[in-house]
C-alpha cells in the first residue's frame, strides 16, 4: 500500500450549488421570481408575511405570490398563513442529517412539483429561523431578505456576518419597539455598513404596519428586475 | 450545526474523487469570512464519514485570510478583522478576492503497491 495525493479543488458545496441552479432554471421557465426570507426565530418572518399578503394574493400590479414555508414547527407557520388565500407549500425539514437548521436546494426541489409555479410571479421561501446554517446554502433564489429586529442586539451584523453579508434587502422589524429597548438604530447601521456596505434597508413594523408598503412595493418591482422571461 | 451538512457535503466530494480508494486526509481550504468553526467540522466529519471510504480520515484545513480590491487604490489588502473597508483610503466599496472559501483543496488516498514478490 502506498498513499497518493490527489488534488481536488472543488468547492465542498458544488453539489448544492448545481441543485440551486437546476431550481433557478425551472423559476426561470414558470417566470417566478423566487425570494429567500430569512432571520433568526422570532424576528417576526411569518407575522411580516401576513402582514404583505394581508390585502390579498396579488401585491403590486397585480403580482401573484405563493410561499413556500420551511420553518420547522410542523405545519404552525404554513396554518398561520392558512387565511390569506396564497399558494402555501409546507416544506417537511424533519428529514436528513440534522437538517432542520436551515433550507438547502435539494429540500426546495423536492417541494417544486407541489408548487403552482404557473400561477405565480413571485415565490416567497420562509428559511428556518437561524442566522448561521441557512446564509451557507443557495436555493435557487433571485433575491435574500433578512429580517432582523430591534428586540435583538444593535451588533447582529458583527456577529452574523455571511447572514448579512449574503443579501440584498436589510428589513429590521418591530421598531415600534424602539422606545422600550436598547437598540441603537444608528449603531446597527454602522454595523451594517461595516459588512455590506450601501445594502437596501427598511424600517417596518408588522405590529404597526409601518414600512409593509414600501416593502411591498420592493417585492412587487422584483419579477421585473429579475427580468423573468416571458 | 450546519457543519454536520457541510462535513456531509466535503465527505461526497472527497468520496467522489476518491474513484473508490480509501481515503487518509483530506485538506481543506476555509474562507475567514465563511462561518464555519474548524473543530466543529472535524467533530462532525468523523461522525458521518463512518462506514464511507472517508472512514477514519484525517481531516486538516487552511485558514484563507480575509483579502479586499478597492478600485479607486487599485489596491489589494488583507483585513485581520471587519469592516470590509479598504484600510488604506476608508471606501467601502471594497470587492472581496479572498476569505470566502468552502473548498475541498486536495485528498490523500490509499494505492495498491505494484507486487514485487
Amino acid at each position: 500500500m502506498h498513499r497518493v495525493k490527489v488534488r481536488v479543488a472543488e468547492d465542498a458545496l458544488d453539489a448544492n450549488a448545481t441543485i440551486a441552479a437546476a431550481n433557478r432554471a425551472d423559476f426561470d421557465r414558470a417566470g417566478v421570481a423566487v425570494v429567500n426570507l430569512m432571520s433568526a426565530p422570532g424576528a417576526g418572518k411569518t407575522t411580516v408575511l401576513e402582514r404583505i399578503l394581508g390585502d390579498g394574493p396579488t401585491i403590486g400590479d397585480g403580482v401573484r405570490v405563493g410561499v413556500l414555508e420551511g420553518d420547522v414547527q410542523g405545519s404552525l407557520d404554513a396554518d398561520r398563513l392558512a387565511h390569506l388565500h396564497v399558494p402555501v407549500v409546507q416544506l417537511d425539514t424533519g428529514s436528513g442529517f440534522g437538517g432542520e437548521c436551515h433550507l438547502d436546494a435539494n429540500m426546495v426541489r423536492s417541494a417544486l412539483p407541489l408548487l403552482p409555479l404557473d400561477d405565480l410571479d413571485l415565490l416567497i421561501v420562509e428559511n428556518v429561523g437561524n442566522l448561521v446554517c441557512p446564509a451557507e446554502f443557495r436555493i435557487g433564489e433571485d433575491a435574500r431578505i433578512m429580517v432582523s429586529s430591534v428586540a435583538e442586539g444593535d451588533d447582529k451584523p458583527l456577529k452574523y456576518p455571511l447572514m448579512f453579508r449574503t443579501c440584498e434587502l436589510v428589513v429590521v422589524n418591530k421598531v415600534d419597539l424602539l422606545e422600550h429597548v436598547d437598540f441603537d438604530l444608528d449603531r446597527f447601521f454602522y454595523h451594517l455598513q461595516a459588512v455590506h456596505p450601501g445594502v437596501p434597508h427598511l424600517e417596518v413594523s408588522a405590529r404597526t404596519g409601518q414600512g409593509i408598503d414600501a416593502l411591498r412595493a420592493w417585492l412587487a418591482r422584483l419579477p421585473d428586475r429579475v427580468g423573468a422571461p416571458a | 450545526m450546519h457543519e454536520f451538512s457541510i462535513a456531509s457535503a466535503v465527505v461526497a466530494t472527497a468520496a467522489k474523487h476518491a474513484g473508490g480508494r480509501r481515503v487518509t486526509v483530506v485538506s481543506l481550504r476555509l474562507g475567514a469570512l465563511r462561518q464555519v468553526v474548524p473543530d466543529a467540522l472535524a467533530f462532525a466529519f468523523a461522525i458521518v464519514s463512518r462506514e464511507t471510504v472517508c472512514d477514519g480520515a484525517r481531516l486538516t484545513w487552511e485558514s484563507v485570510p480575509v483579502r479586499v480590491r478597492c478600485a479607486p487604490c487599485d489596491r489589494t489588502s488583507t483585513l485581520e478583522r471587519l469592516p470590509l473597508r479598504c484600510p488604506r483610503c476608508g471606501d467601502g466599496g471594497v470587492a472581496v478576492v479572498a476569505g470566502e472559501e468552502l473548498e475541498v483543496e486536495s485528498i490523500e488516498v490509499e494505492e495498491e503497491a505494484a507486487c514485487t514478490a
